[in-house]
């Protein structure tokens, strides 16, 4: 009885993640090409976005560490 | 006879578009008046009790920033039929997308934490214990949406908006010299001791509370769910002027309300400022306990959706309130976890609440500048936009004050990561 409750919930809790997976591989599938029409600006602001954002877990890291010690 | 029949035509004129404006009321007042959440509660109070009234005038024009903010999301949800988390992926592809949904659920469920924190610590004023409250709670808002209709959620929530107007009384009953308060309302000036490090950090405090990234999401999808079309963009955005004019006037009051009875008193949260304002008048201190509850409350509400929206949007789960639980299960399951799981924290003995709060900030900025560079960029998408495009004035007023907001952001989210960074 034990036995078959723990296959029920391992099964159960496996299942929920392969559908899951599954679930998020058809989300990048769908959205895997922008549909906005790439401009300079476009390109020019995503890529500041991206310089911003590195910059931004930068400092976040630095404080994590510093944090730490 | 000409005389009465322009009348009774103007009469019905107006009748009509009262009438049409209660119908789309809505999205656009409850995001602005969430707006003023538990944090944004603190903000005012703490910001009253150190300057007065003399950040007044700062309040009024952060009431059209974020009316121009937010009237874009109207705009893109009305013409797109899309949530902004959608807009995103669908877009700027699966990788903008994924970091923006998961940067949006993270901060709104730390945000939802200092609700909940906000909530249970004025309900403790009242001696109800914060399981009470958590449990309470988090049944009154599962109830509020497994109803299965948008309207009757929307005209509950509008109800709690009209409960958060509890300052304007409030703030009349300590009598305030009206004309200093009008001064510092409409003249900007500086407070005795310029600018300091101790204000910039307030200004920045104040700019944070007012545009926040889970309002983009919440108003969007909001649109969406309620099913308004291009027509109804001019009557989305004059709710959302509506909504901003009274974010402004129940910030505005807040300020009035401890800038007359707490100035000069050190204050760390609402809380601690509705039990000194208690001290001086029961009254007063209900006030402000009664409206730092609301102030959670909606703000956990709004919060709460706009995740599970985003989520719905993204994953394809059938997402609208209109739908019955049975039919939308993981949309409510998620609506539902995300409540109860920040609520458990605040019950957690020892949890670092302090820590979450300030944590809220700075993953806020993360988020933040993003958000809004992908709302401009979506506004002057010609192919999906036509002809609501931002136009030019639109572009000069827009960018300019989402340059504005990504910069003192930034430096606020630094300036919370090393308080003596500016100095002391």
């Amino acid at each position: 009885m034990q036995s078959k409750f723990r296959e029920f919930f391992i099964d159960g809790i496996r299942n929920f993640f392969r559908e899951m997976v599954g679930n998020i591989r058809e989300i990048n599938r769908r959205y895997e090409k922008p549909h906005i029409r790439t401009t300079p600006m476009v390109r020019f602001c995503l890529l500041a976005l991206r310089g911003y954002l590195i910059v931004l877990v930068g400092i976040l890291l630095y404080k994590f560490i510093t944090v730490i010690k | 006879m000409d005389f009465w029949a322009r009348l009774y035509y103007h009469y019905r004129r107006i009748f009509k578009s009262i009438k049409l404006y209660l119908i789309l009321a809505g999205p656009g007042i409850i995001v602005m008046v969430a707006d003023n959440d538990a944090g944004g509660i603190t903000t005012y109070v703490a910001t009253g009790a150190k300057y007065g009234y003399h950040l007044l005038w700062f309040l009024v024009i952060l009431g059209p920033v974020a009316y121009y903010v937010q009237e874009m999301t109207v705009r893109l949800g009305a013409v797109t039929k899309r949530g902004h988390a959608e807009a995103i992926f669908y877009a700027f592809g699966a990788f903008w997308g994924w970091f923006s949904l998961l940067d949006l659920v993270l901060a709104d469920w730390l945000t939802l934490v200092t609700e909940f924190i906000g909530m249970t610590s004025s309900m403790r004023i009242f001696g109800v214990p914060p399981w009470i409250t958590v449990v309470v709670v988090t049944l009154m808002m599962a109830g509020m949406v497994i109803q299965g209709r948008y309207w009757t959620w929307e005209k509950i929530a509008l109800l709690f908006c009209g409960v958060n107007l509890v300052y304007i009384p409030a703030a009349f009953l300590v009598n305030p010299p009206v004309r200093d308060v009008l001064y510092s309302s409409v003249v900007p000036h500086l407070p005795p001791g310029g600018f300091t490090n101790d204000l910039f950090f307030m200004l920045m405090a104040n700019i944070g509370t007012t545009i926040a990234p889970w309002m983009l999401f919440f108003q969007q999808s909001a649109v969406v769910d309620k099913g308004m079309g291009e027509k109804d963009i001019a009557g989305g955005k004059f709710d959302t002027a509506v909504g901003a004019f009274f974010t402004v006037v129940v910030a505005a009051f807040c300020i009035i309300l401890t800038g007359t009875l707490l100035k000069g008193v050190p204050i760390a949260d609402a809380a601690t400022a509705a039990v000194k304002l208690m001290g001086i008048n029961k009254y007063l201190g209900t006030f402000l306990a009664i409206g730092l509850f609301d102030a959670g409350f909606l703000g956990a509400i709004c919060i709460s959706l706009a995740s599970s929206w985003a989520f719905g949007e993204v994953f394809g789960w059938a997402h609208s309130l209109n739908i019955k639980v049975k039919d939308s299960p993981w949309f409510y399951l998620f609506y539902t976890l995300l409540l109860a799981s920040a609520g458990g924290v605040v019950l957690i003995p020892g949890a670092p609440l302090m820590l979450i709060t300030l944590f809220v900030q700075v993953i806020a900025v993360t988020l933040l500048p993003a958000a809004l560079v992908f709302l401009i960029l979506l506004l002057n998408n010609e192919e999906s936009m036509g002809k609501y495009r931002n136009g030019l004035k639109q572009n000069i007023i827009n960018i300019g004050i989402v340059v504005v907001i990504i910069v003192l952001s930034t430096l606020y989210g630094i300036s919370v990561l090393f308080p003596n960074v500016f100095g002391n």
